[in-house]
């Protein structure tokens, strides 16, 4: 394959970067590495090295090399090789400035898509290395600036916004009133001990994008839900410190969030529109898959439609598209519950080529989009492939079933002016659904 | 058991309320609770466009308010409510308001005799504690974790105690947040403070600390223990007060460590929710001993019999000599006892419940949308709507069931050989 060529973005400055690589020496920088790539972590990484034959095949799956005009600077292989490659090489003994540029890899240029380990002969699962490259980079206090301070809201909140508990609460309640506009006696049941369902959203904040909770309520209420959702930390699905290699913080984020399902002894908990499939979390902690079932809100709102729990009024008039979230479990039956869904409620749709389990990642996720504004242009760049599916598809609405890609969708769109709208699932289910008065039981 | 002494322990069903009437009689009624003696049953009741108040066994409450949410009875059977009037926010007790209110008040708790009554608030941006009616001095720019002593007369919280800036990445390593009992932070801050608890004697305060983004140990009254560690998990106080018990992991694996220095020979992929036994002499925790299986290690000596899923709310009977839990194992809850699992499951099982004198154990259970006791693993042929847990008679020859079936709430004693 073709050499890697140059560094195409120009540098910016992140605290997080800059100042964290200047408190290193390449000792202290030995010592951690040497800690961290040990026992199963080591015997993974030489699997690796032992098997790629840097073909380069994972290139066409990669939305940066694709959105850079196939660039060889952006081929997964070529990521992997600037940074594990060379520590495994040079047997940790890497500069600071290494470290950090290292760490603008695996945060700026690698959105964990896992689009990649589908085109490799061999199966090789770069973004899990590159995962690896985070842990590192964090364990030497070299994470960009912005996704550190998410990581700093989880360890203090257990949310990703720094939303305080009384924030919280009342961001429902004010959810509730605004609910109560059209369903009077709609409910947003807080801590309800018993429900069958506790509903864990990536808490918004008040004023930020938070009336999703208030249509989802309108939707539980009108299918009969027996639902609720906390009051204490907790209720947030997301776990982004995953994503910086913060693995304590991730599992006490993961442990509060199950054990706040036991406490109020609900069945299952409903994950908001959010595609973090990660497994991770609850691994790290011993839990070999979820302790309680969670169920993604696509499979939900399909089983409450198959199931004539809710049942559709009229039909949403204006073609839309969607967009598969990268990390909805890849070749899962999601794929199939999303269409049932679109095609149950709107007039026309409009399929976006490649989709599914090929579908672009938007750059949001576990992306660079967490790296906050410094890095927003990276974002764009890397997004020119999914702007171009985007505007293919001539339609104005686009449906994203993930918080992280709803926001990300709406920097490409607004970047790129492809004059488009986002909508959840949940929006247009909220609009199109018959929607009955319901009483409430003692 | 405090007060149970007290309450009517005469075998018979008593109809309390007809809770079925009161959707009839209310716009709104929400999810009632039950005083531990089961002779009073709450629901908060919509009874006007923004006017709300609690009925209580059919009555309401003299007051009305704007807005109420998370109505609590206290151990000694006082009933609270987070209440709003013009915004502001207070808690009530028994349809009484406190005089103070605040912009916000949340998470009310109550101390074991039920006398003290505590929440977080927030006035003007700035976070505090009130316990009954009387707020903390000091405010703090954010609050959490909020507990309160054995004796009822302390509280505390982990508080921030330096403000920064979002995005302020160095700062906020610095440390900018501690333990505040009564109101007064410990004179060092922290990276993250969690799980606070007092001594049994309520003169000392531990809690999990991270000293830097790497390193967590325990501090007890600000002085920290004197190894760190890659994890530890929340502190207990053995009952003699001496000892400090916490979960920590060495080598990424997790032991039990007392006043610092690691107790328990034998590591695990996991352990927490370590608890000791009345007398002190024995600790019991939850435990992986091996990726993907749960169960319960007495003195570091795990059970035979594992859990797939999970294992929760541990407890030692009063004479120490049992332990039990409730479990889920491939989807499906029961209960185990002593390494013994109920050979029934269910779709969700409740914190077990010992007799006093520590020869029976009896959990709520729930099937579909029915729920019943279950004593010894034997099931009380008796299916509810709605049930709170059962409470064993002073002798622990009877059983006090509070449930409601067909729409009436009913307070039951039972002999324990009913069932
Ligand atoms: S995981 Fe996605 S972003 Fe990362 S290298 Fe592979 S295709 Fe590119
Ligand atoms: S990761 Fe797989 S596809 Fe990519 S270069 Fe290596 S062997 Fe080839």
């Amino acid at each position: 394959m073709a050499q890697s060529v140059k560094k195409p973005e120009k540098k910016f400055v992140d605290i997080g970067l800059d100042e964290g690589a200047a408190r290193l020496t390449t000792d202290m920088i030995q010592q951690v590495i040497s800690r961290v790539l040990k026992g199963e972590t080591s015997a993974y990484l030489k699997a690796y090295v032992d098997t790629c034959v840097s073909c380069g095949l994972c290139s066409e799956a990669c939305h940066y090399y694709l959105s850079h005009d196939k660039d060889p600077y952006y081929a997964p292989v070529v990521k992997v090789k600037q940074t594990i490659w060379e520590i495994l090489k040079k047997k940790g003994k890497v500069s600071p400035e290494f470290i950090k540029k290292a760490s603008e890899i695996a945060q700026t240029e690698c959105d964990l898509c896992r689009r990649c380990a589908m085109y490799c002969p061999f199966g090789i699962d770069v973004a899990d290395i590159i995962l690896i490259v985070r842990w590192i980079c964090y364990m030497l206090g070299v994470t960009p600036q912005y996704i550190q301070d998410i990581a700093n809201s989880y360890s203090v909140t257990m949310n990703q916004m720094w939303i305080k508990e009384d924030e919280w609460i009342n961001s429902l309640q004010q959810q509730e009133d605004e609910a109560q506009n059209e369903i009077a006696t709609l409910r947003i049941p807080i801590e309800k001990e018993g429900a069958d369902i506790m509903y864990s959203v990536i808490s918004p904040r008040p004023e930020f994008r938070a009336q999703f909770i208030y249509k989802t309520a309108v939707i539980m209420d009108t299918a009969g839900v027996n639902w609720t959702m906390p009051a204490t930390p907790g209720p947030d699905n997301s776990d982004m410190t995953m994503y910086t290699g913060d693995n304590e913080i991730m599992g006490r984020v993961k442990k509060t969030h199950f054990e706040t399902a036991m406490r109020l002894k609900v069945k299952k908990i409903l994950m908001s529109e959010c595609d973090s499939i990660y497994d991770v979390g609850n691994k790290w902690l011993g839990w070999k898959w979820y302790p309680i079932e969670i169920v993604n809100s696509i499979e939900f709102y399909y089983e409450l439609l198959r199931d004539g729990k809710i049942s559709i009024a009229k039909k949403f008039e204006e073609p839309v598209t969607l967009h598969d979230p990268c990390n909805v479990d890849k070749g899962s039956a999601l794929y199939k519950m999303a269409r049932y869904l679109i095609n149950a409620t709107c007039k026309e749709f409009v399929e976006m080529h490649p989709n599914r389990e090929h579908s672009y990642c938007c750059c949001a996720g576990a992306g660079v989009i967490n790296c906050g504004p410094h890095w927003k242009m990276k974002q764009m760049h890397g997004s020119k492939i999914k702007a171009r599916q985007l505007a293919a598809t001539h339609v104005e609405t686009v449906i994203a079933p993930c918080h992280s890609c709803y926001g990300g969708l709406e920097d490409v769109i607004r970047h790129y002016k492809l004059g488009m709208n986002v909508r959840f699932l949940s929006d247009i289910l909220y609009e199109c659904i018959e929607k009955p008065r319901v009483v409430i039981d003692v | 058991m405090l007060y149970s002494n007290c309450w009517n322990w005469e075998t018979g069903t008593r109809l309390v309320a007809n809770t079925g009437n009161w959707k009839a009689k209310f716009e709104w009624v929400e999810e009632p609770n039950v005083s531990p003696d089961g002779e009073k049953i709450a629901a908060i009741v919509k009874i006007g466009k923004g006017e709300f108040n609690v009925c209580v066994n059919g009555k309401i409450w003299g007051n009305h308010f704007d807005r109420i949410w998370h109505t609590r009875f206290g151990p000694a059977g006082r009933l609270t409510a987070l209440v709003s009037q013009k915004g502001k926010w207070t808690v009530a007790v028994d349809g009484n308001a406190w005089k103070n209110s605040f912009d916000y008040v949340w998470n009310t708790i109550f101390s074991p005799n039920g006398e003290n009554i505590a929440a977080t608030i927030r006035q003007d941006s700035q976070y505090g504690v009130v316990v009954n009616d009387e707020s903390w001095e000091k405010m703090f720019y954010d609050i959490n974790n909020l507990t309160i002593s054995p004796d009822g007369k302390r509280t505390a919280a982990v508080v921030q105690t330096v403000a920064f800036r979002k995005g302020d990445i160095f700062k906020f390593q610095e440390g900018c947040y501690t333990a505040a009992p009564d109101g007064k932070a410990w004179d060092r801050n922290f990276v993250n403070v969690w799980g606070l608890a007092f001594s049994p004697n309520s003169k000392k305060l531990a809690a999990e600390v991270r000293t830097s983004l790497y390193d967590y140990t325990v501090a007890v009254d600000g002085a920290l223990w004197q190894d760190t560690f890659s994890c530890v998990w929340a502190p207990v106080f053995s009952p003699d007060n001496k000892a400090v018990a916490a979960p920590v992991r060495v080598a990424d694996k997790w032991t039990l460590a007392e006043n610092g220095k690691q107790t328990w020979d034998r590591k695990f992929f996991q352990l927490w929710g370590q608890i000791y036994s009345p007398d002190g002499s024995k600790l019991a925790a939850i435990v992986a001993p091996k990726f993907g299986k749960w169960t319960i290690a007495v003195d570091g000596h795990p059970w035979i019999t594992t859990f797939s899923d999970l294992i929760t709310d541990v407890v030692f009977s009063p004479d120490g000599n049992s332990v039990a839990a409730a479990g889920r194992d491939k989807g499906r809850w029961t209960i185990v006892v002593d390494d013994q699992s109920w050979k029934d499951t269910y779709d969700m099982a409740w914190q077990p419940v010992f007799s006093p004198d520590s020869r029976n154990v009896a959990a709520k259970v729930g099937k579909k949308e029915y729920y019943t006791i279950v004593i010894n693993g034997k099931p009380w042929k008796h299916y509810c709507e709605a049930l709170w847990n059962p409470v064993f008679s002073p002798n622990g020859n009877k059983v006090l069931i509070r449930a409601i079936e067909n729409g009436k709430y009913y307070r039951r004693v039972l002999p324990i050989t009913k069932i």
